[in-house]
């Protein structure tokens, strides 16, 4: 694509009746059918909501802990049901509130940047999306009936194992938390593809606005820091279930490996929580400024360089454990370090506020951005301080801790969160927010959270320690504790307002007015429910303010894709760097399928947590079918090559690197590879604490090399079948039964070798509760079962397929999703078999 | 549960008020804790200074007039400001971080003298003096330390984690199951001072501390001869009666009173307990009536600790048991 000046795509006047049909396409359901809904706007909505909600919720609890804490030896709550209370709030905020509002935010505001049509896979968001709202809202409702977690939101073991708590209460923060992980997972997928793939064409990646840089950073993020917490609440669970000892120093294991894996998460969760809404900020300001991005370059070398260091700090958590001193200083060096991008950030923002013409405009989203500036700062200076090792001694785990998280979480995403409520309403609510109920909302806030949080500096180096329920009223805590309860309750007051101003003036629906602040990205183009009436040609990273004439373009259908050509849902696909128009994508639409699905892992999730084994199977199964179905009607044939410019006339469907879906393959085979570094990680760690349980000396020697070298054949036998079925899937429709045996034997070999691994190990009588060694051996075929099991389904899927006639050399994505995956799990089973067997011989 | 609990909670709240002994980083009286409140000023006041700078660019980026407001409009603002100038103090705070940590390092390894193993159990301190010629002096939920002599604390754990914590003598070291953790530490002058579990280890976390009694070395020397010894016999009618009691109500199948037939090692050492500042890892005072109201109530006093509440002592009984147990000094 050449930038401007450029020609028109579609020049000529558009038909009559396109409009009437993308409206007929797009519909969104009534009714109960409003469930079925996948368009990003509906559902993005319902997902702010449900996060808004669980906000409020986690801040009640906040006020609970407040009003415990006014004043010492106060006993308005028990100590049991503050334990809960303070364990309910941490992990409400942090995996209810935080991570899903900004993936809702993902969701919401993502396609309408890329004036995109949907996100590539609305089925999944979907499904996500009430996977998160069942299982968030069972997860939290147990803290009704004394039966929430009391480990603290980062659980460490050994206080979570069941001989220190017994009953389920731990259970549930381990399952519900592993599932909403999942819905996580399958949010970041969507909106890395979406980012990279449905971007409009000559949105280079250049020209791509900050936010979907920080999203497409942030979901980067979640897919190699989501698996480290996955893995060890797979460990905890399996611990707590069956006792094998990971955790437990006596038998070789070690308490300090969920730190490792918990912070490994923990650390980047922060920055994952914080990018999206510094992403927020760098979109409002400009506009509030009216001037392009001061820096823009920088800010987003800024994004990448804190997402890649984020990785490297998770042992500033953990520098009173009594870590060496080398060590220490690495961390304490990467911690710092983090704090530049963040600066480079401030005064990247500071000098786009300098730069306009005009002056600054004070609106209400400007105030909670100021707020934010304010608060952020001050945190981020805090957080410099703890990452001086000797402050850290005394500040960790005190109240000056709570202060500073409270700082960088609150005001690096709760303020930006109001402001994007303020600025972006318009978008989803025929009806602004109030300026004046903002103003109210904002400065109660403020005030609110500074005198709420601002003592806790002092109260924790006065030397009280977080996670208390109760104090002694003669230790000089009371006086700031009453401030900051007052100041809890101000902030309280803050959120209420804003709540009433949501009641009194956001009216779901189209109309709202346009561009009301006069901003330069593609979301405030006139929208309806299929998004914008054609895809723009984008040359520049303000188009609206670069093409006054755009919003009249697009609206007449003069740019990409004006119209349906395929009769369904669809949205134009471009390529990942230069975005140039590769194909046009049929999406599916409204179906009860996915909310099955959903409804049916929560089931199974909650299910297992109260020990209903029959019926979580159920459930699963229920799961599991629900997504066959609904995968079902995916891969529909190609409808052809249509029109989307005058002249320009592209495929319904391709395969290959070309395919969106191949995309969301390969981040998942990403997924599932940070899953198992992870275990590698936690094996050779647990080896190094405890070498004297290690096999050969300290357990029973691994099986001969026939069972190893007879499960490598099979993997290997198993892609061999794979590759050779997919070069002679048939040209024809038809039921080509040798391929579809091909298949089938496929899968059992993946099986079968897993099979194999396991009894070889219990052959030779070491079993998985005996040390951490045995815990780990067959951890390695619990992680390889896992992924044969998908893959052996994807097989029988795909022979399925054969079976109908829906497969064949051209229509075959189906086939090289499975083929993808089953190579990624022979390459998995591979290394697994080589340090199973091979790390205890070369010990030996 | 909550209307009782709240209840007995009045009740007990004239009890909780007892010496009032400061747990503050700010008013240090150990050497590290000194180091660490000096870094605190100089960070606090360097950070105060560039977050006043910050607040003052952003009112001129919004108020500034327009010739002002264009200085800072450039990308040589984030150059200078936000990548130049934090390389430079952070580097210069890093390596000063790095000195601290280095001399603390080297304090570890030059002691020779007095070591004090701490175990954290659920929820107190078991605490074991080492001395320098190998003898080994158990007590409980308080630390002496001589002034002005390194005395190196091993930190251990008997169940969950832990994190010894004495604020105004030094930082926090967590107690790790499988591990023992080693921090030096010097007490600069003579007084109590309170310490608290600052890992949260369960149920009663909050109730879990304790003090930090720094003495001159010849107070200290003469402490440790006393609390070597065996419990002294009890002084008096209602104290004998007290230690009979104690005996044959089993008190000594958790608890040790060294010179008696009471030892259990699952609770606290009560051999020198009248002598200690606190009750119950620093949750009540000690005093007669908190013996006695421990000993009925301590399940609303402390909620889950590890003893069971006693009822079965009349009056008198309890009488006897606390002037028992406070005369152990």
């Amino acid at each position: 694509m050449t930038d401007k000046p450029f020609e028109l795509p579609n020049p000529d006047p558009r038909p009559e009746g396109e409009v009437e049909e993308l409206k007929r396409i797009w519909a969104t359901p009534k009714g109960f059918g409003l469930l079925t809904a996948v368009n990003n706007t509906v559902i993005g909505t319902l997902y702010i909501g449900a996060a808004f909600l669980f906000f409020v919720l986690a801040g009640i609890l906040a006020l609970l802990m407040r009003t415990q804490l006014a004043v010492g030896d106060n006993s308005f709550l028990s100590q049991d049901l503050y334990n809960q209370i303070f364990t309910t709030h941490g992990t409400t905020m942090m995996f209810l509130f935080a991570v899903p509002a900004v993936e809702a935010l993902g969701v919401m505001l993502l396609p309408q940047m890329l004036a995109a049509r949907d996100l590539p896979f609305p089925r999944l968001s979907a499904f996500a999306i009430w996977a998160y709202i069942i299982g968030g809202l069972v997860f939290f409702s147990t803290v009704l009936y004394d039966m929430a977690p009391k480990g603290g939101w980062f659980m460490y073991p050994p206080l979570t194992l069941t001989e220190y708590q017994p009953g389920n209460n731990a259970d549930f923060w381990l399952l519900g938390i592993g599932f909403i992980e999942i819905s996580a997972i399958a949010g970041a997928i969507e909106i890395i593809v979406g980012a990279l793939r449905t971007r409009p064409p000559g949105m280079t990646l250049a020209k791509m606005p900050i936010f979907a840089w920080a999203m497409l950073i942030f979901a980067a993020m979640i897919v190699f820091a989501f698996p480290a917490v996955i893995l060890a609440t797979m460990l905890l669970e399996i611990e707590r279930a069956f006792g094998w000892p990971f955790f437990t120093a006596a038998l070789g294991g070690d308490a300090l490996l969920w730190q490792h894996l918990f912070w490994f998460f923990g650390h980047p969760e922060v920055y994952i929580i914080f990018l999206p809404a510094a992403g927020l900020v760098s979109m409002m300001i400009p506009t509030m400024a009216q001037t392009p991005l001061v820096g823009y370059r920088l800010i987003v070398v800024a994004l990448i360089a804190t997402g890649f260091f984020s990785f490297g700090l998770w042992v500033h958590h953990m520098f009173t454990t009594g870590i060496p001193g080398l060590s220490l200083a690495f961390f304490s060096a990467a911690s710092m370090a983090v704090a530049i991008p963040s600066g480079i950030q401030v005064f990247s923002w500071i000098a786009t506020m300098a730069a306009g013409r005009e002056r600054f405009r004070i609106t209400v989203p400007s105030l909670f951005i100021l707020g934010f500036l304010f608060i952020f700062v001050l945190g981020g200076l805090t957080g410099v301080m703890v990452a001086v090792v000797p402050f850290d001694f005394q500040a960790h785990d005190s109240y000056f801790i709570v202060a500073h998280f409270h700082y960088v979480l609150v005001g690096g995403m709760v303020f930006p969160l109001f402001a994007t409520f303020y600025y972006w309403a318009p978008l989803v609510s025929s009806r602004m927010l109030s300026e004046r109920l903002g103003k109210w909302a904002f400065w109660l806030m403020f005030i609110g959270f500074n005198t709420a949080f601002f003592p806790m500096h002092i109260t924790g180096l006065a030397g009280m320690p977080r996670r208390v329920w109760t104090y002694p009223s003669n230790l000089g805590w009371d006086v700031l504790n009453s401030i900051s309860t007052a100041g809890a309750f101000i902030m309280a007051a803050g959120v209420g307002v804003f709540i009433i101003d949501l009641v009194r003036n956001f009216r779901f629906g189209e109309g709202g007015p346009e561009n009301p602040w006069g901003a330069g990205t593609l979301e405030f183009l006139p929208n309806d429910v299929y998004s914008t009436r054609s895809i723009p040609h984008v040359t520049s990273l303000e188009p609206l303010w670069d093409r006054p004439g755009l919003s009249r373009e697009v609206d007449a259908g003069h740019h990409y894709l004006p119209n349906a050509p395929t009769g369904r849902r669809e949205t134009l696909v471009t390529s990942a760097v230069e975005a140039k128009p590769q194909y046009v994508l049929q999406m599916p639409g409204p179906s009860w399928t996915h909310l099955v699905a959903a409804a049916g892992t929560a089931g199974f999730f909650l299910l297992l947590t109260i020990k209903q084994v029959p019926f979580a199977i159920a459930s699963g199964v229920l799961a599991i079918g629900a997504c066959l179905v609904w995968t079902w009607e995916l891969d529909r044939p190609s409808q052809g090559e249509v029109e989307v410019a005058k002249g320009l006339r592209l495929p319904t469907y391709v395969t290959g690197p070309l395919s969106h879906s191949w995309w969301a393959m390969v981040v998942l085979m990403l997924v599932a590879a940070s899953l198992y570094v992870s275990y590698f990680f936690s094996y050779l760690y647990l080896w190094t604490v405890s070498p004297d349980v290690w096999a050969p000396a300290g357990a029973p020697a691994p099986p001969g090399l026939l069972y190893p070298g007879l499960s490598a054949a099979m993997l290997v036998l198993g892609a061999g079948c794979m590759l050779w079925c997919g070069r002679i899937l048939p040209d024809t429709e038809g039921r080509h039964w040798g391929r579809m045996v091909l298949l089938i034997i496929a899968a059992a070999l993946m099986v079968g070798a897993v099979v194999l691994e396991i009894w070889g190990h219990w052959q030779t009588g070491l079993q998985p509760t005996d040390s951490s060694y045995g815990a780990m051996v067959y951890m390695a075929s619990v992680l390889q079962s896992q992924i044969a099991f998908v893959v052996a389904i994807m097989c029988l899927f795909a022979a399925a397929r054969l079976f109908t006639r829906q497969l064949t050399a051209q229509r075959r994505v189906t086939f090289d999703n499975a083929a993808l995956l089953y190579y990624y799990a022979v390459g998995q089973g591979l290394f697994g078999l080589l340090l199973i067997h091979g790390f205890p011989r070369q010990l030996g | 549960m909550s209307f009782r609990a709240s209840f007995a909670g009045l009740i007990c709240l004239p009890l909780l008020a007892g010496c009032s002994a400061q747990q503050s980083a700010f008013n240090p009286s150990g050497h590290d804790a000194e180091q660490i409140n000096i870094l605190f000023w100089v960070m606090t006041l360097g950070g105060a200074a560039i977050f006043v700078l910050v607040l003052v660019l952003a009112a001129i980026a919004i108020t500034g007039s327009t010739r002002v407001r264009q200085r800072l409009a450039g990308e040589g603002l984030i150059n200078w400001l936000g990548i130049g100038f934090p390389v430079v103090v952070l580097t210069a705070l890093l390596i000063y971080g790095f000195v601290l940590l280095q001399a603390g390092a080297q304090a570890e390894a030059g002691n020779t003298g007095l070591r004090i193993a701490v175990s954290g159990e659920q929820w107190w301190w078991r605490v074991t003096y080492r001395t320098a010629d190998g003898r080994e002096i158990e007590a409980a939920n308080e630390i002496h330390l001589p002034v002005g002599q390194p005395v190196t604390l091993e930190l251990t754990t008997a169940d969950v984690i832990h994190s010894f914590w004495a604020p105004s003598i030094a930082g926090k070291l967590d107690m790790i199951p499988g591990r023992t953790n080693q921090m030096t530490v010097t007490a600069t002058r003579p007084g109590i001072t309170r310490g608290q579990c600052a890992e949260y280890c369960g149920g009663a976390h909050a109730f879990m501390a304790f003090h930090v009694v720094a003495q001159t070395p010849a107070a200290f020397e003469a402490w440790l001869e006393r609390e070597a010894a065996d419990a002294q016999p009890p002084q008096g009618e209602g104290p004998r009666r007290g230690q009979e009691l104690f005996l044959t109500s089993g008190c000594g199948g958790c608890h040790t009173v060294r010179g008696t037939p009471a030892d259990g090692t699952i609770g606290p050492d009560l051999t020198h307990v009248g002598g200690r500042h606190s009750l119950a890892a620093a949750t009540l005072p000690n005093s007669a009536e908190a013996f006695a109201a421990f000993i009925v109530n301590n399940q609303h006093i402390k909620p889950e600790n590890r003893m069971p509440p006693y009822g079965i002592f009349s009056e008198e009984q309890l009488d006897d048991l606390a002037s028992y147990l406070e005369g152990l000094r």
